[in-house]
């Protein structure tokens, strides 16, 4: 079995320790990595019975949408378009696709058994998220990258003018900061003080054609983010106390008129080692021998859909 | 007053009451459903004055949003606004309210169904001296491609108000169109408005005239010559070219026999086109082209862009004619 706060790679993953200054309990952090492995053979397995998909960033990201949906937001039972009185997400890097339909599953909104539908004809679970065919869970179509901050956005100020003091979360790539209209969002954030919309940055630092530095350096993003005017946070995206605790963090600094960005290292692949440590496995299929070796890695903890 | 007279005989209840621009209408009818639609916002990407919105703005102030010149963050934001129960109406140029964002309409907006008012300004040929870079002629083909759009081009400021209040409730994306220069308005301010229905402006029986936005208003001028030639025209505002109103056309051209679509947009993918699908598969029938040839603007006068680039009164009494001809 992967353990996720045992990662090695080579970038170096910085600790949090010295910030924290309350420990969520281990035993709901074992729950939270148990729930996070199933989710993770489920990304395996969709894509390769799909034989299409993005497993890389999907595995990169089990973690923190686990946390996040399991820990973090406060939801309310069903699913309302409108997210009254509720946390909101939306998800901008949309081909990772797999991870989020598997949280959303497990979360309850529609049955596990349909994950064996992905990206299947006649399916709710489209290639990349949608709201066509009406799958619950799911607010705004993504996948044409750069489009999801500003949808939170608007979530956010309908809150504030409704007087809702629930949070808007939203994910997105950090290939797809090359975006131009994620900055023209983060200027508008900070500009009307959206201090209840916390957006979290993948940072994997792979992209479809090699490194994010190789292919459009996106340069010191701490500091572009903090000139843009947002309260920045760093998290290791794939050790899981690190995680909660800094989403727990990041709350607390909701509120007090800025935006809130997450700059979360992960690994892409993280948790099946012949994924990890290149961009290769962004939106490739494993074969069958290799989805085997990478199903081996991943403990079945609530039952393979 | 004679000629007022004879426009009165010829178009009954369609007199013309002054000259205003279909933005203000749009002002108008943005200030009006602020009192009576409270989940009405508004956003704007730095042209409030040019939109008309500063009523909306000055009494509703937390309910209007301004992005500044960032348009694809507004579509976005406005994607947000509307998944979260808001009926929010953008405002910008029409050509920064299609080509600039189309994907971002396409994705977050049409896609995602959500109930998105697109408002448009300073559209077509008319909006004069700045050019071709600002005057779009493909907007309609690029929005009624989209599954689940709307598309309205109002033809007076009367017309514009009523249709902006009218969208409010109506759930889905719309793309409305309206434009910059004063215009004659003649439409009656108590006509319903009344999403993809066809409004006759006058009956007749040689050919149908199809017109929409700036269009009708030249549509009349030329009926007026026609008529005076002895020719009698049905004119009918198609002010919703998606969902197209196609049993009004199908039943006015199975009486005359032909068709002339007026439209301030490109020949290829406008109103025009729409009425030859409509026509070809259900009455094939002779149709002419009253638009712009594939072709960009320039720099000019409103009135001189309309004569040049064939909109004017004139085009439209020579097109009627060569369609009659066709008849055979």
């Amino acid at each position: 079995m992967w353990l996720p706060f045992c990662l090695s790679g080579p970038t170096k993953i910085p600790t949090f320790g010295s910030q924290r200054e309350t420990h969520p309990p281990m035993s709901q952090i074992a729950e939270l990595q148990r729930t996070a492995s199933q989710v993770r053979r489920d990304i395996v397995r969709m894509v390769s019975q799909a034989q299409s998909g993005h497993p890389g960033g999907s595995l990169g990201c089990a973690d923190f949408l686990t946390a996040l949906y399991f820990h973090t937001m406060d939801r309310k039972p069903g699913f309302a378009m409108e997210g009254k009185d509720e946390d909101m997400f939306f998800l901008s890097n949309g081909h990772i696709s797999p991870v989020w339909y598997s949280v959303l599953a497990h979360s309850g909104y529609f049955p596990v058994s349909e994950l064996g539908t992905f990206r299947q004809i006649n399916s709710r679970l489209q290639g990349h998220p949608t709201t066509h065919e009406g799958l619950p869970g799911v607010r705004v179509a993504s996948g044409s990258l750069g489009q999801g901050m500003s949808v939170a956005i608007g979530a956010a100020l309908s809150k504030r003018i409704d007087g809702d003091d629930h949070m808007v979360y939203c994910l997105t790539g950090d290939g797809e900061l090359q975006e131009g209209q994620v900055w023209e969002a983060a200027l508008f954030a900070a500009h009307h003080q959206v201090d209840n919309l916390i957006v979290t940055v993948d940072r994997n630092g792979q992209q479809i054609d090699g490194s994010t530095d190789h292919v459009m350096s996106l340069g010191d993003l701490p500091a572009k983010w903090a000139a843009f005017g947002w309260d920045v946070l760093h998290m290791n995206g794939n050790d899981m106390a690190d995680v909660v605790h800094v989403l727990d963090q990041a709350k607390t600094h909701a509120g007090k008129g800025k935006p809130v960005v997450i700059l979360m290292k992960t690994e892409m692949g993280a948790g099946v080692d012949f994924m990890m440590g290149s961009h290769k496995w962004h939106g490739i299929a494993p074969n069958a021998e290799q989805t085997e070796s990478a199903l081996a890695q991943l403990t079945e903890t609530l039952g393979d859909y | 007053m004679e000629t007022q007279t004879f426009t009165q005989t010829i178009f009954g209840r369609f007199i013309v009451t002054g000259k205003k621009a279909t933005r203000d209408g749009f002002g108008t009818g943005l200030h009006a459903l602020g009192s009576t639609h409270l989940d009405v916002v508004a956003l704007c990407a730095d042209l409030l004055g040019s939109l008309k919105m500063n009523d909306f703005v000055n009494e509703w102030p937390e309910r209007f949003f301004q992005v500044g010149i960032s348009e694809a963050n507004m579509m976005g934001i406005a994607a947000g606004l509307a998944t979260a129960g808001k009926i929010p109406y953008t405002g910008t140029f029409a050509n920064f309210s299609t080509g600039r964002v189309y994907d971002q309409i396409r994705q977050s907006i049409a896609y995602s169904d959500k109930n998105v008012k697109i408002c448009a300004s300073h559209a077509g040929l008319t909006l004069g001296e700045d050019g071709a870079t600002h005057q779009i002629l493909e907007d309609i083909g690029l929005m009624k491609m989209l599954p689940g759009m709307t598309v309205i081009n109002p033809c007076d400021a009367n017309q514009t108000h009523a249709a902006t209040v009218a969208i409010a409730d109506h759930h889905g994306p719309v793309y409305l169109r309206f434009g910059r220069p004063n215009w004659p308005v003649f439409i009656p301010s108590d006509e319903p408005f009344v999403i993809g229905k066809a409004l006759t402006i006058k009956r007749g029986e040689a050919v149908s005239i199809f017109a929409t936005g700036h269009l009708v208003w030249q549509a009349m001028e030329a009926v007026k010559t026609l008529e005076a030639q002895g020719i009698s025209c049905e004119l009918i505002n198609i002010h919703t070219i998606k969902p197209l109103d196609e049993a009004a056309i199908i039943e006015s051209v199975s009486r005359t026999g032909c068709a002339v679509s007026c439209e301030e947009h490109n020949r290829l993918g406008g109103l025009g086109d729409s009425i030859a699908q409509t026509l070809a598969r259900h009455l094939p029938s002779p149709q002419e082209y009253v638009a712009v040839d594939d072709t960009f603007g320039e720099s000019g006068k409103p009135e001189e862009l309309l004569v040049k680039y064939g909109l004017a009164p004139q085009d439209i009494v020579q097109a009627v004619h060569r369609a009659i001809k066709r008849k055979g």
